[in-house]
């Protein structure tokens, strides 16, 4: 018998055996399982929501979607006004974020002083961080008094003819309120992933525009964007579904007029999500609570679509940029 | 030093001019842009600052709200304080050990292709809406047990799972493949290579995930309307009930006519606002910190 043979078999190889086996088979189901369930989450999600709104659905069907009436004393429900107020207030965000988070970004990556990008960077960021229910306080007392004794009538004055600029509500809440407040909320996070995507350029391919006579905007025209247009668009949907899924900000501003379809952005109106957050004590009927449910299955699906495309830009950008984008 | 003679083509004209003042008027626009992102930081954080900071007071964490109160009376958001530590405190216990689980399966045990769909799932997860959250919590747990902080918990804890899981994996990626081997290469099996190497490793962007999580969810009010809203005045902690917390009372206290009530949300969103921005500060200290740590080991 050798000296090695001596050695009993735990002394040789301390971690050998069953009871490392037993351990890697242990943490492995145990961690497999906690991915399954998270991953089951998402369907639990789509499950009960889908099972709320049954009572709805069979009611309404795809009508609901069509149907402007929502009206808890005849018992007839429609999403229409709300898809309408969920719409003009997040493409309305949109339009305003878009530009300022393109400018934004711009400005950190090509014109600001090296010093100030890092501070002004993580200061802009900690703008996403500020609480929704917090902008809409802030939204109510402070801005909305503001649009309305400034904003409102300056724009109705100047721009009136165009119907979007009707005749200023009296209160401060309404559709135009919430589109600003959305467009605070969405503004980081088109800018930083603008801003990642921007520093992402290739410095031969900016230094090779400058060096061929452009100027810093044909540079960023010519390179910059082009380069970093599948990201945008991809940070533009992100920016998209966090609009559209926000409830509290814009339930506190919107004004909570239900079935209202106008042009007039001064109005007060109501979204998919602010009237789920708004109705939270307030539904009295089954069918009510089942229509709620229903307006909850559209967010959900937009949403489900909104980031399974997102996803998919990002992933053919990130691919195509050879980086990995994030 | 002389002009230096040049071709036509060089020499300013009208067309050089134009393309010249068009990149003039693009920086000042970017320089706007840049300054108006911070001036909206600015007008927010001080417009809270000033309008909270003269209601903070011991009051506000000590005194419960007085319905109908008329005159001056001393009340504060006790309950709804007590509250918010109760549900966020649950909800990160419940999060925090499943988010740190998945993140090792995805990157320790799972093939290419599952990790790739739970990485999906989870960045899906983290895009649906907080309040299509608070509804499913709603149908799950409410409409048959009724409301309880526990439900308000669980509600948040789905929100920071993706958020938890996310930041793990993606620190977990970061531990030099070398340590791995090494550790598997001297016999340790892959559990207490996980545990004992991979894992200590990460420590300090796990915890930075875990406070950003936190952060993030301390200020949600949607998930809460539905699951633990319906509360008292008086102070509990007892998750089994309804609890009132930070933001519900904010969001409630905002709709009210009465200026007073007006000062006590500022108040409780300052607070709010000065635990969040905290709280990232040092995340992100945090995040510089391990990372340089990360760097040396990787070396």
């Amino acid at each position: 018998m050798s000296t090695y043979d001596a050695i009993g078999d735990e002394a040789r190889r301390p971690f050998s055996g069953r009871r490392a086996r037993l351990g890697d088979l242990s943490l492995q189901t145990v961690a497999g399982l906690a991915a399954a369930g998270a991953v089951s989450v998402l369907g639990l999600i789509a499950y009960k929501v889908v099972q709320g709104s049954r009572l709805s659905l069979s009611t309404f069907g795809l009508g609901f979607v069509r149907g402007i009436g929502w009206d808890p004393v005849h018992n007839h429900f429609g999403a229409a006004s709300f898809l309408f107020g969920t719409a003009v207030t997040s493409i309305g965000a949109l339009l305003l974020a878009t530009p300022l988070a393109l400018g934004i970004a711009l400005f950190l990556t090509e014109l600001a002083p090296r010093w100030i990008r890092g501070p002004v960077t993580a200061l802009v960021e900690t703008l996403a961080a500020i609480p929704s229910v917090v902008i809409g306080l802030w939204g109510i007392i402070v801005l909305g008094p503001v649009l309305r004794e400034h904003v409102m009538p300056a724009l109705h004055s100047t721009l009136g003819f165009i119907p979007l600029f009707g005749t200023p509500s009296p209160a401060g809440t309404g559709i135009f309120t919430a589109i600003v407040v959305l467009t605070i909320m969405i503004l980081p996070i088109v800018s930083s992933i603008s801003r990642e995507l921007f520093l992402g350029v290739p410095t031969e391919l900016k230094e090779a525009a400058l060096g061929l006579g452009a100027t810093r905007w044909e540079m960023v025209r010519g390179v910059v964007f082009p380069y970093a247009r599948g990201g945008v668009a991809a940070a533009m949907i992100l920016g998209l579904g966090r609009a559209v899924g926000e409830a509290i900000a814009v339930a506190q501003v919107i004004g909570g007029v239900d079935n209202l379809i106008g042009w007039n952005l001064f109005n007060g109106g109501n979204s998919l999500a602010a009237k789920i957050a708004l109705d939270y004590q307030g539904a009295t009927s089954q069918l009510e609570v089942s229509s709620l449910f229903y307006l909850a299955l559209i967010l959900l699906v937009f949403s489900l679509v909104v980031n399974l495309v997102a996803q998919v830009v990002v992933r053919r950008v990130a691919r195509r940029q050879g980086l990995v984008a994030r | 030093m002389s002009a230096v003679e040049l071709s036509p083509l060089q020499r300013p004209n009208d067309r050089l001019r134009r393309r010249r003042a068009v990149n003039r008027a693009m920086e000042v626009l970017a320089w706007a842009a840049g300054a108006i992102g911070i001036a909206i930081l600015g007008v927010v954080v001080w417009s809270v600052t000033k309008r909270g900071a003269g209601q903070l007071n011991l009051d506000l964490f000590t005194k419960a709200p007085v319905p109908f109160a008329i005159g001056h009376v001393k009340q504060g958001l006790a309950n709804a304080f007590a509250g918010s530590l109760v549900i966020v405190g649950l909800a990160t216990a419940m999060a925090l050990p499943v988010g740190i689980l998945v993140a090792i399966y995805v990157n320790e045990f799972a093939p290419r292709a599952v990790r790739n769909a739970v990485g999906l799932t989870l960045d899906v997860l983290n895009g649906v809406p907080a309040i299509v959250i608070a509804i499913f919590v709603f149908g799950l747990l409410v409409a048959a047990h009724g409301q309880s902080g526990f439900a308000g918990a669980f509600a948040l804890a789905v929100l920071m799972l993706p958020l938890v899981a996310r930041a793990t994996i993606e620190v977990l990626a970061l531990v030099p493949g070398t340590l791995r081997e090494a550790s598997l290469g001297l016999g340790v099996p892959r559990w207490r290579t996980t545990l004992g190497i991979i894992l200590p490793q990460s420590i300090g962007g796990i915890v930075t995930g875990a406070v950003l999580a936190v952060a993030r969810v301390a200020g949600e009010t949607a998930p809460l309307l539905f699951t633990s809203s319906i509360v008292g005045n008086s102070v509990g902690w007892n998750p089994a009930h309804a609890l009132q917390s930070v933001p519900v009372a904010i969001f409630e206290l905002s709709d009210s006519p009465n200026p007073d009530d007006h000062a006590r949300a500022w108040a409780a969103a300052l607070v709010l606002l000065l635990f969040i921005l905290v709280a990232s500060l040092s995340a992100r200290w945090l995040a510089t910190r391990s990372r340089r740590k990360l760097g040396r080991a990787a070396r």
